[in-house]
């Protein structure tokens, strides 16, 4: 019996392999590592099991994950959330002409990939106010970190200074990037609504600064109402402003490019993404229009272009000598592979939803945050972390009860609870009391309320 | 015989294939609803808006508004003018374009990873936690290497780690080593990885078998050098006979042997890493291990490090405690995170769905078949007259690299042009032009996945195309002729800059 592996190899039949080797002059696969020291060479195969066939690979997967305890609904919050995925982008994206290609290093045969991309630029520049996005980066965070090398590039100045209330797993990314570099962060702290202070920026606002970096909404799920102060006070001593955002929040509130954002970064997962137990996401980065910007982009770009002939509109990559294959150690980033296949996912669900399908779920998304931050305030043992601040799809719940308590009689009904801050980043929350629930389009009323019947109970 | 292709072209209005989405609906207004407010919602709460500063209202939302049979059919008019793996032989040198079986495609779909939050706490996402860490423990049988870390989400992400991993190792032990030796022929992503990690980058010159020059690498060497970044089979697709004596080089002076594991298909099931002498590495996920590019991406780039270097790894890793899997996060020395939560989980899963299929055999198997190929496709053409420039005497590996000078010395005839007359023959062109220490070079990998039948129909095209490069080379330079379009106009591309629709009406509204 041949092994399942020779079902996916068109020439390991030995009819293949014989007339191969004659060929070659040779006698066996074994000849053609001669130029191997012997001494390491493997004489027996690695250890890596049996072959399976193609149903008991899916049975085992099956059972193995069989392991996970069942979710029916999810509120968990902490910077990915479960949002509904239109079925048409599944099955675009199962589109072996998408998913198996490479990046599209020759145009001509690339037109569809490139054209995907393109529009995924188009339409997140749209969204969020800018002019222009690159093809995509890895994720959240990992644009973060190009965006503080990004700063350096641009403003030759090496402080960054980082609102406090940033996703603290972000910050570790930020400074593993920055830490070659030799860079002084400083993080500001927040008012007592949770957004940026002001006075506190502006007291180590200085000419040394190259970025000024804030999230909107923050790690505690609050809205930024003062961006565009923030951003003239960047501005005037020549630091550049960085925003991070849910591109969803676009869809209500101004979007960070309208308000002075000189770089805008963001998760696209949100945009047509599975949650995935974290990956893969879509690393949003976008600038204006400035020449000087655009030069110092990670990451692939595409534009729209013409044929030699000048007859037909076509697309192509460009500005490449920024990249790592052509400018090596000069690159401005070593990326290579990136996160395509998710932009596509992106750019197909802004082309579905269209402007009023994304301003519904914004509204959706805004509506069951603030209902659920009114009820869960008057529930006798939880309260909302901040007075007075605009919440958008997360919110920072205060309990009384010990959350392991709370979260698991959530579970019993088939509930994920609220990411208790203390279990990864007790430095954030050293009193273990505060959890992020977040809310999705996915949730209905009745899904909120049962969410409050059970939290209700276990205060009782 | 010689193949023929054509392929799908749309031609929806004039000079233009397919009109961008902004073309195709109502800028501005339209869309498809996938979320409605409840009436109840709305009383309760009232109008959302008031809620909101009024100068920081959303005042329009400049997205074009289709229905859905129109996004449909817009997007599979896009897919049918573009070309993948599972269309025909796609020898893109150093990528590695496998086949992916579609049962390792189809564990993406499964509603527990899905829907599992990467915040969950690990009580819950087991099932998950143990996939990972079998996929780490082959990933270990392969290479030798015991630890791993799943969270880079390529291999150039994986070239940061294993940089940052050789800086923040040093700085604790004290030396001040801020060197990275490179040879000439490594992929770019090779200097710009161990740049960003603080590193200067001193380059090793080829020797003239186009392997590292032994005599520069010892000239190189220094008390500065922190280590040493090698592909091997290096990207000519030559294998490093010498490796153990680099090994030891390194080793003997206090530096490292990282591995970059883009070419491992070439020796996956017949050399392990670690008996190279490997002290740490990435692996490709997405090339060796059979999950697909994507289009680009996402891949995955796994990194494995020898134990002394295991406290460095990026945070968390993933342990087995008895029958329980666990996030470790208590790492004291590691050097931090390099993007959020654990890695590209749905594409790590495809590698463990692979390697279950493959088994001890079929990974030794892959890697010996495609190397099989490799050499049948080079012998093929160089029986035809096609220069090798290095290592025509030995066994090349999984890839190989021509040389097409002589067709551009005489008769004009660049690589570039070869490259787009082999898409009218239905083939995906090999990498050009890499690697740098070979003039108008092809870069060509066949992997295991192509048929007999389909690496004669390649070299049967690149024979065809030498011979009109002698006779009329005028149909080369207007290649192709049979892709959804003609030549692409790359330096009206960068001049104009069109990066975005918003940019390209703009100029137009300048201009009238």
């Amino acid at each position: 019996m041949p092994m399942p592996a020779e079902g996916f190899i068109p020439n390991a039949s030995d009819r293949a392999i014989s007339r191969m080797l004659s060929y070659l002059g040779i006698n066996e696969l074994g000849d053609l590592f001669s130029d191997v020291p012997s001494s390491i060479l493997l004489r027996e195969p690695v250890k890596i099991g049996d072959p399976l066939t193609q149903s008991e690979v899916e049975v085992l997967y099956s059972e193995k994950l069989g392991r996970n305890l069942p979710i029916r609904t999810s509120f968990m919050g902490g910077g990915m959330a479960d949002h509904y995925v239109p079925p048409l982008v599944d099955e675009l994206v199962a589109n072996q002409e998408f998913y198996s290609s490479y990046t599209p290093y020759q145009p001509e045969i690339s037109q569809g990939i490139l054209q995907a991309l393109f529009e995924y630029q188009s339409l997140m520049a749209e969204l969020l106010g800018m002019d222009v996005v690159n093809a995509s980066l890895y994720d959240y965070a990992s644009a973060l970190g190009e965006a503080g090398r990004f700063s350096v590039r641009v403003t030759k100045r090496k402080k960054i200074l980082l609102a406090k209330t940033v996703h603290p797993e972000r910050k570790i990314v930020l400074r593993t990037y920055m830490e070659p570099l030799n860079v002084e962060i400083v993080e500001i702290g927040r008012e007592s609504n949770g957004e940026l202070s002001l006075d506190e920026l502006s007291a180590n606002l200085d000419e040394d600064v190259g970025m000024v970096y804030m999230e909107t909404p923050n790690f505690y799920g609050v809205v930024e109402r003062g961006i565009r102060d923030v951003a003239d006070m960047a501005h005037s001593k020549g630091a550049l402003l960085v925003v991070g955002t849910d591109p969803l929040l676009a869809g209500i509130v101004k979007p960070p490019g309208e308000l002075g954002a000189d770089v805008v970064i963001g998760e696209g997962q949100h945009l047509g993404g599975y949650m995935n137990y974290g990956g893969p996401s879509l690393g949003i980065f976008a600038v204006k229009k400035s020449f000087r910007h655009i030069r110092q982009l990670p990451g692939r770009l595409i534009g729209m272009t013409k044929t030699v002939d000048g007859r037909y509109r076509g697309y192509t990559m460009v500005l490449q000598t920024r990249e790592q294959h052509i400018r090596q150690e000069e690159a401005t980033s070593n990326i290579t592979t990136n996160s395509s296949l998710m932009a596509v996912r992106a750019a197909i669900y802004l082309s579905l939803l269209g402007p009023d399908g994304i301003r519904s779920v914004a509204e959706k998304i805004l509506y069951n945050t603030e209902y659920l931050k009114r009820r869960i305030g008057d529930l006798p043992c939880f309260s909302i972390l901040f007075e007075g601040s605009l919440y958008f799809k997360e919110i920072p719940v205060v309990s009384e009860l010990a959350w392991g308590e709370v979260n698991s009689w959530l579970l019993k009904n088939g509930i994920l609870g609220a990411f208790q801050v203390s279990r990864l980043f007790p430095e954030v929350d050293p009193t273990g009391k505060l959890g992020l629930l977040s809310t999705t389009e996915k949730h209905r009323l009745t899904d909120l309320d049962n969410l409050l019947e059970l939290m209700g109970e276990v205060c009782s | 015989m010689i193949r023929r292709y054509v392929q799908a072209k749309w031609e929806l209005s004039e000079g233009v294939l397919e009109p961008t989405v902004f073309e195709l609906g109502d800028v501005g207004k339209g869309g498809v609803l996938v979320a409605r407010v409840e009436d109840e919602l709305r009383r309760e709460i009232g109008e959302i808006d008031a809620l909101i500063p009024k100068e920081l209202l959303t005042d329009s939302i400049d997205l074009p508004g289709l229905t859905e049979p129109e996004v449909a059919r817009h997007y599979n008019h896009l897919t049918q003018m573009n070309y993948g793996v599972d269309s025909g032989p796609y020898w893109l040198g150093s990528c590695t374009m496998k086949y992916t079986p579609k049962v390792a495609m189809r564990l993406e779909s499964h509603p527990s990873l899905r829907n599992a939050h990467p915040y969950a706490p690990e009580e819950i996402v087991q099932g998950i936690l143990e996939v990972l860490y079998e996929l780490q423990e082959m990933l270990s049988s392969i290479t030798g290497l015991p630890k791993f870390s799943l969270q880079p989400a390529a291999g150039a992400h994986g070239e940061l780690v294993g940089a940052l991993i050789m800086r923040k190792r040093f700085l604790d032990l004290g030396e001040r080593r801020d060197e990275i030796l490179i040879p000439e022929s490594a992929h770019g992503s090779n200097f710009a990885s161990a740049a960003m990690a603080g590193f200067k980058v001193v380059r090793i010159p080829p020797s003239d078998e186009g392997t590292v020059d032994m005599g520069a690498l010892k000239a190189a060497m220094s008390e500065r050098t922190a280590g040493m970044m090698i592909t091997n089979p290096n990207t000519l697709g030559i294998f490093e006979s010498d490796i153990l004596e680099i090994a030891d080089l390194l080793h003997s002076n206090g530096s490292y042997l990282y591995y970059d594991g883009a070419n491992l298909n070439a020796i996956m099931g017949w050399i392990r890493l670690s008996d190279m002498g490997v002290d740490l590495a990435h692996l490709n996920i997405h090339k060796t291990f059979s999950a697909p590019h994507g289009g680009g991406g996402p891949g995955a780039g796994a990194v494995g490090v020898i134990e002394e270097l295991a406290e460095y790894l990026p945070v968390p890793i993933i342990v087995r405690d008895g029958d329980v899997y666990r996030l470790k996060y208590d790492l004291p020395k590691s050097i931090g995170k390099v993007r959020m939560f654990h890695g590209n989980v749905d594409v790590l899963v495809k590698a463990w769905g692979y390697l279950k299929l493959l088994g001890s055999e079929g990974v030794r198997l892959s890697s010996g078949i495609a190397v099989l190929n490799a050499n049948y496709a080079r012998k093929r053409l160089m029986d035809m007259g096609f220069e090798v420039p290095y290592g025509r005497d030995r066994p090349c590996k999984h890839e190989f690299v021509i040389s097409l000078s002589n067709f551009r010395r005489e008769h004009g005839v660049k690589a570039l042009d070869f490259a787009k007359a082999l898409m009218d023959r239905g083939v995906h062109p090999p990498t050009m032009y890499f690697p740098l220490i070979v003039q108008e070079a092809f870069m060509m990998e066949p992997t295991e996945s192509d048929s007999l039948e389909e690496l004669e129909a390649y070299v049967n095209a690149m024979g065809e195309i030498a011979n009109l490069a002698k006779s009329d080379p005028s149909e080369l330079l207007s290649a192709p002729k049979n892709t959804a379009i003609s030549r692409i106009d790359d330096s009206f591309a960068n001049k104009r800059l069109w990066l975005s629709w918003k940019i390209y009406k703009e100029k137009e509204r300048e201009k009238s």
